[in-house]
């Protein structure tokens, strides 16, 4: 009875972690569908500047006019806060002024792996 | 053709005397007044209401430029030259309405960057073709339909989560117009937008 036990286990887990993959690529299409209206890698538009945002602290995009909120903050973008921000950046940081949500965490983790590949990391 | 633009909405102004808010702006913001009398009782979600509002209009003034750029430019030709400038006409809509409900909740709008800002970070300088310019007028489109569905969760008055689903279907009306004019394929699948 033990035995196939921890197959089904093992293939559980597989599953899952094929699930939580994150595409870079796909992270490039919803970028730019979906963050592109306000954001661009390279230039300060509505939001700031995108590339080599993962790893920097959040607020220090050169020349971007920044929320007093997220310039004080102490937070820095790498995968769980990057993750926590899509899902509601009000929560991560009281008085920012993006508010822009994605609901989907396999679409969050595809994003942040975009980000994370246009930033160098 | 960008002077008359200007110059056509510098003299309305004139004309009243007075910065006056369209028909559609008076009816986008109609549902949401009696609203802000109570949500100024409701400080912290009004103040994050207005933070969302004054994102938006900073998305309706860059695309206030971006099709002044593409007026400007000399690459429109009739009649997408003048759907391009109805466009805009509608942003300039949208500018006065987030404006004006900015000001109702206690907010102070943020101000416009100048076309060359607005140039230099789109790179306009690359537009070297009609296709070029309806090309970046789609995208951006696709992008401010996509912001405004994306903040609707964020919205604290469930008024203004409504405005801000009408303020995407304008911007999505606006991308299947230049999705036909480009003649590029209509999405196979359902909810397109969002996604």
């Amino acid at each position: 009875m033990r035995l196939p036990v921890l197959p089904l286990a093992m293939l559980a887990l597989a599953a899952a972690a094929d699930a939580a993959a994150a595409d870079a690529a796909h992270g490039q299409e919803l970028y730019e569908s979906r963050c592109g209206g306000c954001h661009s890698l390279d230039a300060n538009r509505v939001g700031p500047a995108h590339r080599g945002v993962y790893g920097r602290k959040a607020g220090s995009a050169p020349n971007f006019n920044y929320s007093s909120a997220v310039k004080s903050s102490t937070v820095v973008c790498e995968e769980k806060t990057l993750d926590a921000w899509l899902t509601n950046p009000q929560s991560l940081i009281p008085g920012q002024r993006m508010n822009f949500r994605v609901a989907l965490p396999q679409d969050r983790a595809d994003i942040i792996a975009y980000l994370r590949q246009q930033s160098g990391k | 053709m960008t002077q008359m633009i200007d110059l056509r909405r510098r003299g309305l102004l004139r004309g009243s005397g007075i910065t006056v808010l369209s028909a559609s702006a008076v009816a986008l913001l109609a549902g949401c007044e009696r609203k802000a009398v109570a949500q100024s009782a409701n400080g912290g979600a009004a103040a994050n209401d207005v933070g969302i509002l004054n994102t938006a209009l900073a998305l309706e003034n860059e695309a206030i430029s971006a099709y002044q750029l593409g007026a400007q430019s000399g690459l429109l030709q009739k009649p997408v030259l003048e759907v391009a400038v109805l466009f805009q006409t509608h942003h300039k809509e949208h500018r006065d309405a987030l404006i004006a409900t900015i000001r109702k909740l206690g907010g102070t709008p943020v101000a416009a960057k100048s076309d060359a800002e607005v140039a230099q970070a789109l790179n306009a300088s690359a537009l070297k073709t009609q296709t070029d310019v309806l090309r970046l007028a789609q995208r951006l489109e696709k992008g401010a339909a996509n912001a405004y569905i994306g903040v609707i969760p964020s919205f604290g008055d469930r008024n203004l989560a409504q405005v801000s689903a009408r303020l995407a279907a304008d911007e999505a009306m606006h991308w299947t117009v230049l999705t036909q004019a480009l003649k590029d394929p209509l999405p196979a699948k359902a909810l397109s937008f969002g996604a």
